[in-house]
């Protein structure tokens, strides 16, 4: 009994095999074998990838190629090579430091600034809250206010005769021109965490829930304190997470000209005086080699932040690129 | 929790462990002192984020003579153009003595350059959100389908060029623009956004969760390259298309860098430009126009906020 299921079950399988066989022989002949296939595809991958990299290469890669020529030569019409010389008239140029001191200036407040706060109302949200999902809608929605209808409410806010002032001449302080002082880039410090807390937050409460349970329960059975399990268990969890908030926090920080700008047009006070501010009044005087040696010396910056935070943290390196 | 709830239950047989016991009520107690204060302190931050938003919306209602009443002192300005510093000051009004639709009345049907200019921003927004997505879900295809050392190197490159700040990228796009003599036309913003890196670079990332097995069983089945894109993978792409646009479109909603660089004629500057340009006789309007301005995005909030969020996680490479 048993030999003969044996062999029932063995023509089965020999002609289950042959007629995969025959099948595959089949689809072969018809749509080409799996190597022939495979090179085509290879091809076609090519193909889909050409409007990107076609327009990709026109606009921003060889125009950058154009920009490094630029930067080189004395001018467009005698295209003599010069070396350094521009980048050090760049770097010499008095508009250019005050800009950059400015803009570094205010990353580096405003992206610490950004990264713990965000982090810390990502913690309040995580823990047992009512009406958690009302809070997230509360705080994501400041991403889809559009900057210029916020403007508003910020210059009723800092205006020489504005709210601030009204509080603190209650106070008996003495009045502020908040835009029109050194305290101006507090005031775009404010507006830029207003903007941009909610997505940093997003992004720390799913590295939150990342953290296995598990272990932050075996740690509470040791008995360790809350503050222990955050800083040995959930940052360690959580530093990729932590170094992509601060890149793209560094990188909307550059943005602030936006805000900037609305708050207070081409030439505002010298401490809100930004690169994009330079480079805009540069662009105004078509002063092509001063604008092109700024361009490669802030990409050359911004290459460097970007590698020492790459090499710091490898790991955002491999989730970047996956 | 589960652990020391169940060894409650089997302690009370034999005897009450009191010491333990306070110790859990302690830790609940504290865990409710904890809630509470947190859930304070999520309301304040409420309160802060939603506050300008209300202010905006509410104060849209008022009549002119109120606005002016209120703000008149920040906006008033002297023939020269300079602020003049009275000494009234300023009102924060929440809610208006009398609610009216007459200065959206005004902006929708007596003074057309707002419509305008919000017509500029629609104009330049919607193509750049199609396109960019059209050029970029063939690109991401490319990228995710096959895979091979030069593409990766390839896509570092987009990688770097999304990081790039605005500053850096403009000079050369304004170089090749005024190369090709469309400076000051509306290409001049089309053409860049549509080609901009960062929706190759989301959707790429999304498009590689897609397992390898089912773009292999789709062309044993006979499915060419074309139909494995538009049968199998962009119906999976559908919830990522969907946060990635709505990530474009915030950005370019609120683009001010280009305009300014890239056109020279202001009639042609969308309203998020134009905004901060509003005079003070104009300032009753101000409001009305904000919250017309802000009325397209958030809709787009309030349907999609999953989709936002998700792109952002996308983005963020916090979910593979």
């Amino acid at each position: 009994m048993s030999g003969d299921a044996g062999q029932k079950i063995d023509r089965y399988l020999k002609e289950n095999a042959a007629q995969a066989h025959r099948e595959k022989k089949y689809k072969e002949k018809r749509y080409g074998s799996a190597r022939l296939r495979r090179w085509r595809g290879r091809a076609a991958s090519w193909l889909y990838l050409a409007p990107s990299l076609i327009g990709v290469g026109l606009f921003f890669v060889l125009p950058f190629g154009v920009v490094i020529w630029y930067s080189v030569i004395n001018n467009p019409v005698q295209q003599e090579y010069v070396g350094t010389a521009n980048f050090i008239r760049t770097w010499n140029n008095n508009a250019f430091q005050l800009a950059a001191r400015n803009t570094l200036f205010f990353s580096l407040i405003a992206v610490p600034l950004a990264v713990i706060l965000s982090l810390w109302l990502a913690v309040i949200m995580e823990s047992r809250i009512p009406l958690k999902s009302t809070f997230r809608t509360f705080f994501l929605s400041p991403m889809m206010v559009p900057i210029a209808s916020v403007i508003l409410v910020w210059q009723v806010l800092f205006d020489y005769n504005g709210l601030v002032n009204v509080l603190l001449t209650r106070l008996g302080l003495d009045k502020i021109d908040w835009l029109k002082s050194d305290y101006a880039p507090l005031v775009i410090v404010l507006l830029f965490l207003w903007k941009n807390l909610g997505y940093n937050m997003i992004l720390f409460m799913a590295g939150l829930s990342s953290v296995p349970k598990d272990q932050i329960e075996v740690a509470r059975l040791e008995s360790a304190t809350e503050g222990q399990i955050f800083r040995m268990i959930k940052l360690r969890y959580l530093s990729s997470t932590i170094m992509f908030v601060i890149i793209m926090s560094l990188i909307n920080s550059f943005k602030v000209f936006r805000e900037v700008y609305l708050l207070s047009g081409d030439y505002p006070y010298n401490s809100l005086y930004m690169l994009q501010h330079f480079m805009n009044n540069t662009f105004q005087s078509l002063d092509y080699q001063k604008l092109s040696s700024a361009a490669i010396i802030m990409a050359g910056v911004m290459v460097v932040i970007i590698g020492i935070l790459l090499i710091s943290e490898d790991r955002f390196g491999r989730d970047l690129e996956q | 929790m589960g652990i020391f709830r169940k060894k409650k239950k089997s302690r009370r047989k034999y005897e009450p462990d009191y010491r333990r016991y306070d110790a859990i009520s302690d830790r609940k107690r504290a865990e409710s002192r904890q809630t509470f204060r947190r859930t304070v302190a999520a309301v304040f931050f409420a309160f802060l984020f939603l506050m300008p938003t209300v202010l905006t919306f509410t104060n849209s209602f008022m009549t002119s003579s109120e606005i002016s009443a209120n703000y008149g002192s920040i906006f008033a300005t002297n023939t020269s153009g300079g602020k003049v510093y009275v000494s009234e000051t300023v009102n924060l009004k929440f809610i208006p003595d009398m609610v009216t639709f007459s200065q959206y009345a005004t902006v929708l049907f007596k003074s057309p350059e707002y419509l305008m200019k919000f017509w500029n921003s629609v104009i330049y927004v919607v193509p750049i959100v199609v396109f960019q997505l059209l050029v970029a879900s063939l690109a991401s295809f490319g990228f995710a389908r096959y895979r091979g050392k030069v593409k990766q190197l390839i896509f570092f490159l987009y990688i770097i060029l999304m990081l790039m700040p605005y500053q850096v990228t403009l000079v050369p796009n304004f170089m090749v623009l005024s190369r090709l003599g469309i400076i000051g036309t509306r290409w001049a913003i089309w053409l860049p956004g549509i080609f901009s890196p960062f929706a190759v670079y989301m959707l790429t990332k999304y498009m590689r969760r897609i397992p390898y097995s089912l773009y292999e069983a789709a062309s044993i089945d006979g499915a060419g390259e074309w139909q494995i894109f538009s049968s199998i993978c962009m119906p999976i792409c559908k919830g990522g298309l969907a946060s990635i646009a709505i990530l474009i479109f915030i950005d370019y909603w609120n683009m001010v860098e280009q305009p300014l660089i890239l056109l020279d004629n202001e009639e042609m500057y969308p309203l998020s430009v134009f905004l901060s340009r509003i005079n003070a006789q104009e300032i009753s309007l101000a409001f009305a126009v904000a919250v017309i301005y802000m009325v397209l995005p958030m809709l787009f909030f309030l349907y999609g906020e999953e989709y936002l969020v998700e792109g952002i996680l996308y983005q963020g490479g916090v979910k593979e």
